[in-house]
């Protein structure tokens, strides 16, 4: 044993995290309005990272600039160890780039955005056949296995304008799922909900954080993204206030912000 | 009525023949100028919500102007500028006079009239689709081209067939204007037999017949469209009451 002393220390921890997504550092401006004032946060494989914060405090712009719904203005974003090419003005600098890129993370919206003219079915493996060039049939068939999964399997021929928003939203997440997604983001999927329609779309998103899903997760819900963060971000006026895991956040918070921010929306 | 059927029968010396083969011609420039129409106002609706400032600005002096000018005034503008330019460049080239079909004349000048107005239909339509359809197909990676095809266009459908039912109905209608290029189309193979005949009466009603049959069966098509076209959406009826 001690023969081996001069050999490197294995780098390699089992339970050494892989990183899904980085950003660093990134800020974006609306005009003079600076909205995001240099956020970085780090997800790994099977981690929950909430943000949370007021209206206005950023945090949808930050999700969406992780997939470049929004073209930050500066930054650095990683996602599975590739980072994207931006051009000086935080442009995406290859279209090709961005677009593979976004098939790897699932986005669900605040307005679930199903396309009206499709059914849910045709809904779910729209972009396995059309973007990732999935057979028809295999995509149908796992299709019927995320809508029954989602608890949708006999709405499947159905348009979703004849459904509840709750409904739309779990068929929205199916969609999501359809790509497997490396990550998954969040954008308050549940703000657009009436109150008892809240509950089974909750119901899908804490089945995948069990599952060991890699997400990102904006939301208004407290209890919630106590139960099922690992991280908890807080965002104000586009800077992280504080983070920590849901115990410190949600039980000490340190920020006065934060515990005022708490009180306000229990 | 038996004299206005006889001047009417299919075969000579009935002109119904003549008729027939008036509408056929108008008929395929409809088609044709429609279709030419559609394509040009695909392009200009895309270059005006999405073109650089030269693009919209030529795109607005083309539909500022066309939609400007009367109609039959284009026709003659176009018609006459357009065979000048070709034989021109014909003779340019070392060849003679060209003979320009007459088909293909009206398609090229009905089409420059239909594009548009076709332009601001599907630029009014693309601008209705709600946000976040297009924004869930570029969250998902479609590139521009699979989008337009796959989302944008079928999504604005809708909002588009009823303004395109009305260019049908205005492009076969307009045919009737290309009889001043000395085209034969319906109204100038019935103007020709009614001044051979006399029975003017006879020859324009069954023109106006003809006219009222293809709008009738165009609304019965539109009418399919549209329904198809509106799948997945509630109907408003319901929603009215």
């Amino acid at each position: 044993m001690a023969t081996d002393a001069t050999a490197p220390t294995p780098a390699h921890d089992p339970a050494e995290r892989v990183e899904a997504i980085r950003v660093e550092d990134l800020h974006k401006s609306f005009g003079p309005l600076e909205v995001l004032k240099g956020i970085s946060l780090t997800a790994h494989k099977g981690e929950v990272v909430a943000i949370i914060g007021g209206s206005g405090s950023g945090k949808s712009t930050c999700l969406r600039c992780i997939n470049f719904l929004e073209t930050p203005t500066s930054g650095r974003i990683v996602i599975g160890g590739e980072e994207i090419a931006m051009r000086a003005d935080g442009s995406p600098a290859s279209r090709k780039q961005i677009e593979r890129i976004r098939t790897r993370l699932g986005m669900v919206f605040q307005a679930f955005n199903l396309w009206t003219h499709r059914t849910l079915l045709e809904n779910i493996i729209e972009v396995p056949v059309h973007v990732l060039g999935v057979p028809r049939a295999e995509a149908t068939e796992k299709a019927m296995v995320l809508l029954d999964r989602v608890g949708l399997a006999e709405k499947a021929d159905t348009y979703p304008s004849f459904l509840s928003g709750g409904q739309q939203q779990r068929a929205a997440i199916a969609r999501a799922l359809a790509i497997d997604p490396s990550v998954m983001l969040f954008d308050e999927p549940t703000s657009a909900l009436d109150p008892e329609l809240v509950g089974e779309v909750l119901t899908v998103i804490r089945d995948l954080a069990a599952e060991g899903r890699t997400m990102i997760l904006v939301t208004h819900e407290m209890k919630f993204a106590r139960e099922v963060s690992s991280h908890v971000i807080y965002l104000y006026e586009g800077k992280i206030e504080e983070q920590g895991p849901p115990e410190q956040i949600f039980g000490a918070p340190a920020s006065e912000r934060l515990q005022q921010f708490l009180k306000s929306v229990h | 009525m038996e004299q206005a059927l006889d001047l009417l029968a299919l075969s000579p010396p009935g002109w119904g023949g003549n008729l027939l083969r008036g509408l056929n011609h108008s008929l395929q420039i409809a088609f044709g100028a429609f279709g030419f129409g559609l394509l040009i106002g695909l392009l200009g609706a895309y270059g005006k919500l999405y073109g650089g400032p030269v693009t919209r600005d030529l795109l607005a002096v083309y539909t500022t102007v066309v939609r400007a000018v009367p109609e039959l005034v284009l026709i003659l503008i176009l018609y006459y500028v357009g065979s000048d330019l070709i034989n021109q460049a014909s003779e340019a080239l070392g060849g003679g006079r060209v003979e320009i079909s007459g088909v293909a004349a009206g398609i090229w000048v009905l089409g420059v009239v239909q594009g548009a107005y076709a332009t601001e239909i599907l630029r009014g339509a693309i601008k209705a689709v709600p946000s976040g359809q297009i924004e869930a197909a570029r969250a998902y990676g479609m590139s521009p081209v699979l989008m337009m095809r796959r989302v944008t266009i079928p999504a604005m459908m809708s909002f588009a067939i009823p303004g395109l039912a009305n260019l049908w109905l205005i492009a076969t209608k307009d045919t009737a204007l290309l009889a001043v290029v000395g085209f034969n189309e319906l109204t100038q193979e019935t103007r020709q037999a009614a001044s051979s005949t006399r029975a003017y009466f006879t020859f324009f009603l069954a023109a106006g017949v003809l006219y009222l049959m293809v709008s009738l069966a165009s609304g019965r098509i539109f009418g399919r469209i549209e329904k198809w076209a509106r799948k997945g959406q509630p109907s408003l009826r319901k929603a009215g009451a």
